[in-house]
Parts: C-alpha cells; sequence; structure tokens
C-alpha cells in the first residue's frame, strides 16, 4: 500500500511521518511513503488543515499529528475492510 | 469594580509574581533597586507571566476553536450572503484555529466551495490579526480599553479588506487551479470531550514551542529598551509628534515573522518610553498581519495583482489604525 503524509514541511507533517512508519513497523506490514508537498495536490484530497494522512487515496486524518497507537488501528481497519 | 481591578492585578497582570521574583532575587542576593537587578526581575517576570498566560489561555481558546473547525466555518459562511458573510467571516476568524502554514489549503477549499473572494479574505485578515488569546495578552500588558479597541479595529480591517476585494471584482486574478473541478469536501471529523482536550493541550506544547524563543527575545528587548535606552533617543525616532513613526512602524513590521506574544513585551517598553499607543499598535498588526513567507505563500493560489491588492491594503489599513489611535489617544 502506499502512505502519503500531506503538508507543506512543517514540524508536524515530520511528526506525523514518523509516527506514521512506527505504525507500519509495529504491524510489520510492507508500505511505501509519498510525501505530497504541492498545494494544488494537497487541495485535492479536500482537506482544508495540515498535515493530512492518506492510505492508498483514501483521507485517514487530518489537522492533527494523529498517534502511533491511532494510526495502527486506522491501518488495521482499512486492511480489514479491503479485504472483504 | 474593586474586584474586577483585583482580578486583573492578580490574574492578568500577575502583581504577586512580580512581588514573588523580587524577593526570590533579594533572597539569592540581587540588588532589585538596581538597574541590573530591577533588569532581571522585569525579565524573569515577563518571561514567566507570558508562558503562564499563554498556557492557560491556549488551552481554554483552543477548546472553544474545537468547535469550529474550518469545515464548519465553511458550511456557516454559505448561509450568508454579502457584507453580512463578510462580517461572519472576520468573527468566525477569531475562533477557527489557525496556522500560517494551513491557510493556502484553507485558501483553496473555501474559494474552490463557492464562498466568494471577498469573504475569504476578511477571514484570512481577521484570522492571525485577531486572535483571543492575543486580545487577552493586550489586556494584561495595556488595558481592557486597548485590547477592545485592538478587537474592534481588527474586524473592520478585515471587513473592509473583503468588502474592497468584492467591488474590484478580483476573482479572475486568483489561479486557475483554484476552481477547477470541484473538490471532495470533507465533513469535520467528530470529536469527543477527549479529542478536544487531546486537541487543546497539542495546541499549547506546539504553540509554545513555536513561540518560545520569539517570547524570550521580545522580553529580553523589551527590558534592554526599559532600562538602558534613553527615552529621548527612542522619543526622537518614535515619539507622538514624529509623523512618520506610524509608516515607519508598520514598514518595518510587514516582512517581519514573528508572533505577537514576542512582539507585545517589546511594544509595552516602547509605550513606557513615550511612543504613541497608534505607532505601536500598528507594528503589532503588521507584524501579525503581513509577513514575507506567508506572502511568498499566497502567490502560490492569487496572482501578482490580487496579492499586491492584498498587500498594499492592509499596510495602509495598519497605517491608518496607527494615525487614528495617534490622535484619539494623544
Amino acid at each position: 500500500m502506499i502512505i502519503k503524509i500531506l503538508g507543506s514541511g512543517c514540524p508536524n507533517c515530520k511528526k506525523l511521518e514518523i509516527n506514521a512508519r512506527d505504525a507500519v513497523k509495529q504491524l510489520g506490514i510492507g508500505a511505501d511513503f509519498v510525501k505530497v508537498t504541492d498545494f494544488k495536490e494537497i487541495a485535492n484530497y479536500g482537506i482544508m488543515r495540515t498535515p493530512g494522512l492518506v492510505f492508498d487515496e483514501k483521507v485517514v486524518s487530518f489537522g492533527k499529528v494523529t498517534d502511533t497507537a491511532t494510526i495502527v488501528e486506522l491501518l488495521k481497519t482499512y486492511i480489514n475492510d479491503r479485504r472483504v | 469594580m474593586f474586584v474586577f481591578t483585583w482580578l486583573n492585578d492578580q490574574l492578568l497582570k500577575m502583581m504577586w509574581l512580580n512581588e514573588l521574583v523580587g524577593k526570590v532575587l533579594t533572597w539569592i542576593g540581587i540588588d532589585i533597586e538596581s538597574r541590573l537587578g530591577s533588569s532581571v526581575q522585569f525579565f524573569a517576570y515577563d518571561v514567566i507571566k507570558i508562558f503562564i498566560l499563554l498556557s492557560v489561555l491556549i488551552y481554554s481558546i483552543s477548546y472553544i476553536q474545537s468547535y469550529f473547525p474550518p469545515e464548519r466555518t465553511r458550511s456557516i459562511l454559505g448561509r450568508f450572503h454579502g457584507v453580512t458573510a463578510r462580517i461572519v467571516a472576520a468573527l468566525l476568524g477569531t475562533v477557527t484555529p489557525f496556522c500560517s502554514c494551513s491557510s493556502i489549503p484553507l485558501f483553496i477549499g473555501f474559494t474552490n466551495a463557492g464562498v466568494p473572494i471577498g469573504v475569504t479574505f476578511s477571514f484570512l485578515i481577521s484570522s492571525p490579526l485577531v486572535d483571543l488569546a492575543s486580545v487577552f495578552l493586550l489586556a494584561s500588558i495595556f488595558n481592557w480599553n486597548v485590547a477592545l479597541a485592538y478587537v474592534f479595529v481588527g474586524l473592520v480591517l478585515a471587513v473592509a479588506g473583503g468588502t474592497l476585494i468584492s467591488w474590484l471584482k478580483m476573482e479572475k486574478y486568483v489561479e486557475p487551479f483554484v476552481y477547477e473541478n470541484p473538490m471532495v469536501q470533507l465533513e469535520a471529523q467528530d470529536m469527543t470531550r477527549k479529542d478536544r482536550m487531546d486537541f487543546a493541550k497539542e495546541q499549547v506544547s506546539f504553540i509554545i514551542r513555536k513561540v518560545w524563543l520569539f517570547v524570550i527575545i521580545g522580553v529580553g528587548i523589551g527590558a534592554a529598551i526599559h532600562n538602558y535606552i534613553p527615552e529621548a533617543w527612542i522619543t526622537a525616532v518614535l515619539g507622538v509628534d514624529k509623523w512618520y513613526s506610524v509608516p515607519l512602524a508598520t514598514l518595518v513590521g510587514v516582512p517581519m515573522y514573528a508572533d505577537i506574544f514576542g512582539t507585545l513585551p517589546i511594544a509595552a517598553a516602547l509605550v513606557e518610553k513615550g511612543v504613541g499607543l497608534g505607532t505601536v499598535l500598528a507594528f503589532m498588526m503588521a507584524v501579525t498581519t503581513l509577513s514575507l513567507p506567508s506572502i511568498i505563500l499566497l502567490r502560490n493560489a492569487v496572482k501578482p495583482r490580487l496579492l499586491a491588492l492584498f498587500v498594499v491594503y492592509c499596510t495602509f489599513g495598519i497605517m491608518l489604525i496607527g494615525f487614528l489611535f495617534n490622535i484619539l489617544m494623544g
């Protein structure tokens, strides 16, 4: 899967990326990380507050630095939904 | 009235803290009557006071702000038209959480959803300018009259700016991609009480981390002005009788990227040394509303002509406010 971090490079975006990488490591899944810094692209996802977190084009959180435990839950739900 | 004055002095101005700092300094053998001693007392008292006020204020204000995410503001704005919409936008600007790094996504999100650009600009001017925390800090460092006057002129500046942009039909000077294909309009995520408390806590640590250096530098400069720079030097350049003090303060403030929390202590020290209140307010408004980084960011979404109008309008509007305050208070 592809995990995108949306944000212009502010400290919060970096923190979110660290949390997301930790979550992926905890679950032992494979994921590619993409940083989206272009405003046009960020706007296309419909978010008005950065940073945003996107799993395969689906916005799962925005406007806050989601913590690792929450991202783990989000990932579990997302992977389960995909299987169904 | 007595109770109010007492609450104001002890809670907002924290007179007890000044005494406490004085006692601690005397106890460790520093003479607080000496010039250096009184500078140290002023510095320690001001830094501690601002950090206490900031933490308490940002926590409570962020809790309130969690009820007004931009997604909600956008849908509220859709219900109003004309100048009412711009007034509502300016008012919502004071309670919507704002970070300069989100101003572009916010501009695109509003405009793409059909919010008129005049309304969006009213929001974009008021949001950094009339920040609730800064209002309380103004009341703490000056008084409530100054704080309320600041809010009032800030809102007027925001509403008039949006109105001007709408009259001049500046829509065509927005980068076309902003209007292209309707974007997804995400709804605000539901929040529990715990979410709001977490959000408020996060905001406190985020803002403190962002502004602590500005505050220390600001208080340091303020303390230096307070104790070491002769009043005559300052009034020679920035005195109320110098007509150019307001434009000078504004033009110095515009490109600066600092925080109102850092500029307030400098402002307070300058007023004490005989600089006009209007001059000082113009400086603070210029610093918070415009900055070089935010102007460069905005260029991503609007064309040079609209950007220039925005910058020139804010600059002259702020100067006008400065002159008015100097005349009325002088």
